[in-house]
């Protein structure tokens, strides 16, 4: 399988702190990766990375099978970004929005027509077409959200916890959403803190104070740890992380 | 290209769906410079006077008449001898009492010399002290024009005021150009201020970056449409100026536009880089409000002249851009001086900008590591 995402040795400071601690993982074409992790783990720093929203410390990353630093154009062609508060214009109408970052993504206006006809039919949103995104309720902004960030068929769609304060079933029907773009081969990479949504994820790394615990399939993974869920597996490297007061030879503050 | 007229058709779908931002760009010029122009009124008309005549003749009657019809006053009281003065003045029905001693004209064209007293209301100094000047420039130029034709004083010096550039001396000359300065550090600065840091605020900033849009051209999207619509503004400012209130324009008109042109840039770039330190809309309002309008107001030479203020005020009013951009705009339009003239702002302006840009550019760095 194609590898879409490469990252080797992946280390981010702000000053002396260490946000992502020689990160090394690998996604492939088509996969749900889940990338979960405390508040703080280093997560979303981490994704902004692999975004081009900033910029590594040293390492190696590849994205889409471009190189971050060289070819950031390239880069950022070929992935989408749904960002963890909500990114549409709400003083805008469905078609406006959908006109304005298929522009930004130079798609024709003839593809446009017909790309959202099909999205708008797909979400049953015909009739509100024309009506201000402001108006609608969360679960709608929130595929209409997606459904625009992969709008341009990106390689990969990167995902910062996106079903953040919705309930659980708009949540299901969200993942609905995700499930088919993965079937159309776009590789999904979401964030999230929500460990029954980890159970949906085609393989899950774990973060904790920057650096990644552990990585594998859920079902992998709940072996790994003897746990009946993932919540449980959570737990358990958390704690373990914890409970061997390592002597820390970097003589970390 | 397309992507740049796309996001320009945004931005305006976002100005003319938003109705506060509407009312700022198209109605406070207009409502700003008809409420200093007409309401603010430095010039005085119609100030109700009392008169206390204790000659009544001719020449008191004459100079009563030549005050009521100068246009300025109007008769509020008549007033007898020994009327309590003070009692009228705390009524507030008059401004400034006019008091002819007895034997007015007599002691005129006997000794050349005649006693007028002017009383005025001084709770409001300025006020006061306006009326006073108009009032004894009346009477003079009418005591030396009917009366003393045929007297000849010796060595007596005439002195002849004339007041250039603003004969009229009509305050309206002083607001348009500050009123310029303030419409357009609010829209340029603070609109765009607050449109940018919007966006970082709903999320979708971050969306733009991560797509294939530079850096640059989210910049230029977003102060385009301000910078039409400030230059739109500044025409509008000029043409009621000219048309309603008879603000000359001596200078080149186009020299004029450039250097508005100029100024909308400054506050453009200035915009700028308050969104990139504030990380709210809220915030950004703030200190544009505080660090743009008030100075702008207070410390620009608009109202208050720079000269008479404090010396840690005069130097900062220093670096107060519209201190400089209000400078230029009086001398191109009122004295119609070319750039040989304002040069030296014109620089600190294109310095001030520079900066601006510098910094932004800066503190964007910063904020993508």
């Amino acid at each position: 399988m194609e590898k879409v995402i490469e990252v080797r040795n992946l280390v981010k400071k702000f000053g002396s702190f260490v946000a992502n601690d020689h990160l090394n993982f690998d996604v492939y074409q088509g996969e749900i990766f889940g990338f979960l992790g405390a508040n703080g783990a280093g997560k979303t720093t981490a994704m902004r990375i692999l975004c081009g929203l900033s910029s590594p410390t040293s390492g190696e990353v590849k994205v889409a099978g471009y190189d971050i630093y060289k070819e950031t154009e390239k880069v950022k062609r070929n992935i989408g970004y749904m960002s963890q508060k909500f990114s549409l214009y709400e003083d805008l109408t469905i078609a406006e929005n959908i006109r304005f970052f298929s522009g930004i993504y130079g798609i024709s206006p003839k593809d446009r027509k017909a790309k959202q006809d099909i999205l708008l039919r797909d979400l049953g949103v015909e009739s509100s077409k024309d009506a201000l995104i402001g108006s609608l309720p969360l679960g709608w902004k929130q595929k209409l959200a997606f459904s625009v960030a992969i709008f341009h068929d990106p390689k990969i769609v990167f995902l910062d916890e996106p079903t953040g304060g919705v309930d659980p079933i708009t949540r299901r029907k969200f993942w609905d959403l995700i499930y088919e773009a993965s079937d159309r081969g776009i590789t999904v990479f979401v964030t999230t803190h929500y460990m029954d949504e980890a159970e949906y994820c085609n393989r899950v790394s774990i973060m904790n104070e920057g650096r990644i615990e552990a990585l594998d399939t859920p079902e992998n993974l709940k072996k790994q740890y003897a746990a009946k869920n993932m919540d449980e597996v959570f737990l358990k490297i958390a704690r373990n992380t914890e409970a061997p007061p390592k002597p820390s030879p970097q003589g970390r503050a | 290209m397309k992507q740049f007229i796309g996001f320009l058709r945004k931005e305006f779908l976002h100005i003319f769906r938003d109705p506060r931002t509407m009312v700022i760009i198209f109605l406070l010029p207009i409502v700003q410079l008809l409420l200093f122009g007409k309401v603010i009124n430095n010039d005085l008309q119609d100030s109700k006077i009392g008169i206390l005549d204790q000659s009544h003749d001719n020449t008191t009657r004459e100079i009563t008449s030549k005050l009521l019809s100068s246009g300025y006053f109007l008769l509020g009281e008549e007033l007898q001898a020994g009327d309590d003065v003070e009692d009228v003045f705390r009524k507030g029905k008059v401004k400034m009492i006019v008091t002819f001693g007895p034997e007015f004209e007599k002691s005129l064209e006997r000794d050349g010399k005649a006693d007028v007293q002017l009383l005025a209301d001084a709770s409001d100094p300025n006020t006061a002290r306006i009326l006073t000047n108009y009032a004894s420039g009346i009477i003079n130029d009418y005591v030396k024009k009917e009366k003393l034709q045929n007297i000849q004083l010796p060595n007596q010096i005439n002195t002849e005021v004339r007041m250039l550039y603003n004969e009229g001396l009509k305050s309206v000359y002083m607001f348009v150009p500050g009123i310029m300065a303030m419409i357009l550090m609010l829209i340029s600065a603070m609109m765009t201020s607050i449109s940018i840091s919007r966006e970082k605020e709903l999320g979708t900033m971050e969306v733009l970056l991560a797509s294939p849009l530079k850096p640059i051209q989210i910049i230029l999207g977003k102060v385009t449409p301000y910078l039409l619509l400030s230059f739109i503004n500044t025409l509008t400012i000029i043409l009621l100026g000219v048309f309603v209130f008879g603000v000359p324009i001596k200078g080149s008109f186009i020299f004029l536009m450039a250097e508005s042109f100029l100024f909308i840039l400054m506050a453009l770039s200035l915009g700028i880089l308050i969104s990139t330190v504030a990380p709210n809309q809220m915030v950004a309002m703030f200190i544009s409000v505080l660090a743009l309008m008030l100075p702008t107001i207070l410390l620009s030479g608009f109202i208050f002249p720079i000269k008479n203020m404090p010396w840690p005020l005069q130097i900062l009013s220093n670096v107060m851009p519209p201190r400089w951009f209000i400078v230029i705009i009086r001398n191109i339009m009122l004295k119609g001086t070319g750039i040989l003239f304002v040069w030296k702002e014109t620089l600190i302006l294109m310095f001030m900008t520079f900066v601006f840009i510098a910094l932004s550019i800066k503190n964007f760095k910063i904020r993508l590591e």
